[in-house]
């Protein structure tokens, strides 16, 4: 299926888990190599998070760079205290590079410096009107809601061309679903310990804490306050639907294994060469795509029927 | 304080505003506010109604339009703002940038409150939404700390209203997709969480189970209490234990930081239920009026009376309570 418009870029999003130091660095050191076009670093998550200062995001950012990705930085989703908004001020003011802004705070820090900004998915960008006050704000590229469908988001597209926002739209294409934040750490709950005493056991989970119901069906993912789907979300037989909407980049989030192939799979897929439907191949965890079809997010269209 | 009390139904609001509700609030008949239940909520013409009693009391109403347009409705919503402004409500409760610029600039004389769906967490957030959109006061999420309120309202360009009473959402309001997730609805597109119509309850011998659209939530042993499948209120499975993973059934209850409130200039307390009876409303609104009026009267020896407290947790979820995340330890 040839299309006449460019197929999308693919970004890697930020890393929603947390991880060591090592890690983090081994990580980068082989995105370097990877085929994406962009590369959103920071800590989204948890402000406790600390092994990484914002600093060290800025070396692996240069270093990313030079490898000829575009860096974005991304703000913490949820501000709760004067010391978040400290680093979330040192953050908007780093200088080099640009700000994935996922809350108000960044967006008034932003916009009031005139800086430019991408504008996160849980913003909740649902109509025209809103991006509409997002362009004027200084916003660069937007993410789409999470539970936005293909139908809603085809429509949307088009009004915002006819409105005048014509900046560029990514999609949540592979990796387990932001869905919550909450002021609560469930892995410290997990554990019996208070969110001030965490012991940061978050990074015993490189992947997450899987929630399952009581008949072992993978529900959520607890990391930290954050709240992810069961099911990983993997869109990669959508991209040339993508292209022909007008969707600009695919986001993947990043997984502690096995990233390479995920990010192989998708480029193979951006240039039209689909491996036989096999959504287990990836990875060892149940596959949904739901809302992609406007239904509930964790349905699979792949395996079941309607 | 002002005390502001939930009206899903025109008994209900008046209910409130003769047991001594300083404010109300309501939403209309359709996906424009955060409590869309079957039965629920206002017809233009009650809303007439309402509207004219609680103003011949000398009571305020607000107008909930707080869920988010959706690229097939866009004239849903602002539909609904022009349509309070007609009525004449006091203030617009909206959340979503798009509506909130559309009410600045068609109906700038009528107040605008920024919603609890509308997640602003710092004072950095509430100066957003009042430069872009002149709000007048904001409704802040239930996420934050006795500590973080006291930090954000030295700060805060706007009026502050802070949820006093009922259920408690645990996840930051507004930016929470595990109802959509399980169901397809979701607070933001359709006001929604875990909506009624994906719920089943069952007989089984491992006891009574309760499904949101097919996932097991909860199952309950003999002679326990079985709680309305919120799917963030179930029993799950992590790492071996079974538990409430995420919060247990319980309600919020900051009858005890009235004075600590009061005292950082908060505006207005908040109930939350509209999808609650005229009845609860009326017991609510009636001891959070006592509660405040002792407040006034001597805010140094305020002391929750112990009947309160006992009224209060009596129409609680699970009939316990809780000071939720304003105090720390709940984390």
């Amino acid at each position: 299926m040839p299309s006449t418009t460019q197929s999308p870029q693919i970004s890697l999003g930020p890393v929603l888990y947390y991880w060591t130091r090592e890690h983090y660095a081994d990580f980068y050191r082989e995105a370097a190599d990877w085929p994406v076009d962009i590369v959103t670093l920071g800590e989204t998550v948890c402000s406790r998070r600390r092994d990484m200062k914002l600093d060290d995001w800025l070396g692996i950012g240069r270093e990313l760079s030079q490898s000829g990705k575009q860096v974005v930085l991304a703000s913490q989703t949820l501000i709760e205290s004067e010391a978040d908004l400290r680093d979330l001020r040192k953050l908007c003011d780093n200088g080099d590079f640009i700000v994935e802004a996922n809350d108000q705070s960044a967006l008034q820090r932003l916009s009031s410096a005139r800086l430019p900004f991408i504008a996160g998915a849980a913003l909740n960008l649902y109509n025209p009107a809103t991006l509409g006050v997002m362009a004027r704000a200084g916003m660069q590229r937007w993410q789409v809601p999470v539970e936005m469908s293909r139908e809603d988001l085809a429509r949307l597209i088009d009004d915002c061309h006819q409105t005048g926002v014509s900046q560029p739209c990514e999609v949540f294409a592979y990796g387990h679903l932001p869905l919550a934040w909450s002021s609560r750490c469930f892995t410290a709950r997990r554990h019996q310990k208070p969110k001030d005493r965490c012991q940061f056991v978050c990074q015993q989970y490189p992947e997450g804490l899987a929630l399952r119901s009581q008949e072992a069906h993978d529900v959520f993912t607890l990391n930290g306050i954050q709240t992810l789907s069961g099911a990983c979300q993997d869109l990669r037989h959508e991209l040339s639907a993508m292209t022909e909407m007008g969707v600009s980049v695919a986001r993947l989030s990043p997984r502690a294994t096995g990233m390479a192939e995920v990010v192989n799979a998708f480029d193979q897929a951006r240039h039209g060469k689909l491996p036989a439907p096999d959504p287990l191949a990836l990875v060892d965890a149940e596959m949904c795509d739901g809302y992609w079809y406007g239904r509930p997010g964790m349905d699979n269209s792949r395996t079941q029927a309607g | 304080m002002e005390l502001v009390c939930p009206a899903g139904n025109l008994p209900a609001l008046k209910r409130a505003v003769n047991e001594g509700a300083d404010a109300v609030y309501f939403g209309f008949q359709n996906t424009t506010n955060a409590r869309q239940f079957a039965g629920l909520n206002f017809t233009d013409k009650r809303a007439h109604e309402g509207i004219d009693y609680a103003h011949a009391h000398g009571k305020r109403v607000f107008c909930a339009i707080n869920t988010y347009p959706q690229p097939d409705g866009w004239q849903q919503w602002t539909r609904a703002v022009d349509q309070a402004v007609e009525l004449g409500v006091d203030a617009l409760i909206l959340a979503d940038m798009g509506l909130l610029d559309y009410a600045t600039r068609h109906h700038p004389n009528v107040a605008r409150h920024l919603s609890v769906q509308g997640s602003a967490t710092s004072h950095e957030a509430l100066k957003f939404y009042h430069e872009q959109f002149g709000i007048k006061r904001a409704v802040l999420p239930r996420v934050l700390s006795i500590t973080q309120v006291r930090d954000l309202a030295k700060q805060t360009p706007v009026e502050l209203e802070v949820f006093a009473f009922g259920s408690l959402c645990i996840m930051a309001e507004g930016r929470c997709y595990l109802s959509s997730y399980l169901t397809g609805e979701s607070p933001n597109t359709r006001g929604v969480c875990s909506p009624a119509a994906h719920v089943r309850w069952e007989e089984t011998p491992q006891g009574l189970e309760s499904r949101l659209n097919g996932v097991l939530i909860d199952r309950y042993a003999d002679g326990e209490r079985a709680g309305y499948p919120t799917l963030c209120k179930g029993r799950f499975e992590v790492d071996g234990e079974t538990y409430h993973a995420i919060e247990e059934p319980t309600s919020l209850n900051t009858l005890e930081l009235l004075p600590e409130l009061k005292g950082l200039g908060i505006s207005a307390v908040k109930i939350e239920g509209r999808q609650r009876s005229p009845a609860y409303v009326s017991k609510v609104a009636s001891i959070w009026r006592q509660a405040l009026d002792r407040l006034e009267e001597a805010p140094d020896r305020f002391h929750p009376d112990s009947a309160w407290m006992a009224g209060l947790a009596e129409l609680s979820e699970g009939a316990t309570t809780t000071l939720g995340a304003y105090e720390r330890r709940w984390k």
